[in-house]
């Protein structure tokens, strides 16, 4: 999918130059950012007042060529923030609204064929969740567009759907672009993340690219720290391990089991030549991958972590850059998102 | 204690000539009355009229009231605002300006009988007469049915593929069709009972205008037990529609969600 296009807003213009290819593209931003306004653009509900937005080959809009396709001529699956299920209509008449397919085969593939029946007024916020992803699904659309696809979910809901949700994106090899304005959401769902603050693109990159150097310091307070994904298991001592997604293991204080989002912020680790004897429980080996200097500060890159140090640690400890370094931090460093 | 002899005044104020109606004259007289030659000509001038002017206010209405709750355009207010007032404007008004209209000597009287059309006192100016006071019943609650309908529910039907056409039909007509049919009722009951307007644009002409309010006011002086039937006769109309306005939310399967869009927060 290609966009390049100018959306004037209330008090600002949404300007946004973007590529993607058949992965998940997570756009994170403080609410008013211009998230919605995107995906409606996009889907042909917005039109811009100039640029060109095009997808699998097709062009939707082009204000040079005078193209601007409706959007029911647009091949694109929008889910809503609420969900937009129609109230009228049962779960299997809301898929077969739009499907292309086979209906049982899009309700099948979500686990909702047993609620085929079913009003959407009687249906849990997650369950509709699954309605409306089948029904744009449904479409076989070329493009799919999630608008805060997790917001209207209650607290415990979300770690379970989250993690859902991350496998189906996996197996549907579409390409998909997703709003949000919870970062942590952007992490576990996407492979790439773009800032949007006021109607501009503030950068891009890999939720690494991000967190190692922040183009401003909106981006590195957003990022916060490190996000690492894995699977918990509690362990006998009552701690609880967590193998990350490159084989690391590391423990937590926190309670929890399951695929999990782990946050580790970049001043809670500790560089060092070797490990030390020290009250860390997690000793993370490996080389300086990137040294990204912040003023004062340095953001160090050894395997899936960020650390921060002084620029001066930097200089005593003598980082390079290919030199092995050891990451620590304690267990209670490393909390779980959404536990409890 | 002082409530309730000032509740049981006024309901006794308005029960009263209502059951009058129904006690003045004898049961049998009411239904025989109610085969006489003139009201049967009423009744069937009232039920063609009304059958018309109701077909014409919801046809073209109810496209007309989804643009206005769905679009927004430059005079949209202003429009919204000329709906109200026939509502507001006295029957005989409505009469005369008709006539000042279409009548023979009216604004386009000339042009009409060109093409050798006439409207005033014909069955067609009763029709007129009826959408012209009538519509804005049923106009105002489609407009605000229509707004009713969650907008997003609307988008997300044509990001599904569906066509403006599909979307009114499939989704907007369905989620406003409660408050479509309590508009419907109070157009119709308005319509039914159309009189100041008729009278001045279509006269009453028995067998081709004259309406059953209008055979009432006929009869008074001919034929007072006549009048009662025909009186009695639209009160049972009236109540009939007044119940179906109550009770129709209820009895829709729709009619749950129509206050309740899909937001789930």
């Amino acid at each position: 999918m290609e966009l390049d296009l100018t959306v004037p807003l209330r008090s600002f213009a949404l300007e946004l130059s973007l590529e993607t290819g058949a992965e998940t593209l997570a756009l994170v931003g403080p609410s008013g950012a211009g998230k919605t306004t995107l995906l409606r653009t996009i889907a042909g509900l917005v039109r811009p007042s100039r640029g060109r937005i095009a997808a699998g080959g097709d062009t939707w809009f082009d204000s040079g060529a005078g193209i601007d396709l409706p959007p029911e001529e647009r091949s694109v699956g929008l889910v809503f923030q609420d969900y937009a299920l129609f109230p009228h209509l049962t779960v299997e008449e809301n898929v077969r609204f739009g499907a292309r397919g086979a209906v049982d085969d899009a309700l099948e593939r979500l686990g909702i064929d047993a609620l085929a029946g079913t009003r959407p007024g009687e249906l849990s916020g997650g369950e509709r969740q699954r309605v409306a992803l089948a029904r744009a699904l449904g479409r076989e659309p070329k493009v799919l567009l999630l608008d805060e696809p997790l917001a209207a979910l209650d607290a415990p809901m979300r770690t379970g759907v989250r993690s859902y949700l991350r496998g189906l994106l996996g197996e549907l090899g579409l390409p998909t672009l997703l709003v949000t304005h919870d970062y942590a959401d952007a992490v576990a769902l996407a492979g790439r993340v773009g800032v949007l603050v006021g109607g501009r693109l503030v950068q891009l990159g890999t939720p690494t690219e991000l967190l190692t150097a922040p183009a401003t310091p909106f981006v590195a307070d957003l990022v916060g720290g490190n996000l690492l994904v894995g699977r918990a298991e509690r362990r006998e001592d009552g701690l609880t391990q967590i193998e990350l997604e490159d084989g690391t293991r590391v423990l937590s204080t926190d309670e929890a089991s399951g695929e999990v989002a782990l946050l580790v912020y970049p001043w809670e680790i500790t560089l060092a030549r070797a490990a030390g004897d020290d009250s860390s429980r997690n000793h993370v080996r490996g080389t300086v991958e990137e040294l990204v200097p912040l003023g004062n500060r340095v953001r160090v890159r050894v395997g899936p972590l960020t650390a921060e140090v002084t620029a001066a640690s930097a200089e005593r400890l003598g980082l390079r850059i290919g030199e092995p370094v050891v990451a620590s931090f304690k267990a209670t460093g490393a909390r779980v998102l959404g536990a409890r | 204690m002082l409530l309730a002899v000032a509740g049981a005044l006024a309901l006794g104020f308005l029960l009263l000539p209502l059951l009058a109606l129904f006690l003045r004259v004898p049961p049998a007289t009411l239904v025989s009355e109610l085969g006489s030659s003139v009201v049967r000509d009423a009744l069937i001038v009232s039920l063609e009229t009304s059958a018309i002017a109701h077909a014409f206010i919801l046809g073209v209405g109810t496209p007309v009231a989804y643009l206005l709750a769905t679009q927004r355009f430059r005079g949209r207010a202003l429009l919204i605002g000329a709906i109200d007032l026939p509502l507001v404007l006295p029957p005989a008004v409505a009469g005369i300006a008709l006539l000042a209209a279409f009548g023979s000597r009216g604004l386009l009287g000339a042009t009409l009988s060109a093409f050798g059309v006439t409207i005033a006192f014909t069955q067609a100016a009763v029709v007129l007469a009826v959408i012209f006071v009538a519509s804005p019943f049923y106009l105002r609650q489609a407009v605000s049915a229509f707004e009713s309908v969650d907008p997003d529910l609307l988008a997300a039907a044509r990001t599904l593929g569906a066509r403006p056409f599909r979307t009114f039909r499939r989704v907007a007509l369905p989620l406003a069709a409660p408050g479509l049919a309590v508009g419907s009722s109070l157009a119709f009951a308005r319509g039914l009972g159309e009189f100041g307007a008729t009278i001045m644009f279509a006269g009453s002409l028995r067998g081709s205008t004259q309406t059953l309010p209008l055979a009432i006011y006929a009869e008074l002086d001919q034929d007072f037990d006549a009048a009662i039937a025909i009186g009695a006769l639209l009160v049972l109309v009236s109540v009939a529609i007044l119940a179906a306005v109550k009770l129709l939310p209820s009895w829709s399967s729709i009619s749950p969600f129509r206050f309740a869009p899909s937001r789930s927060s």
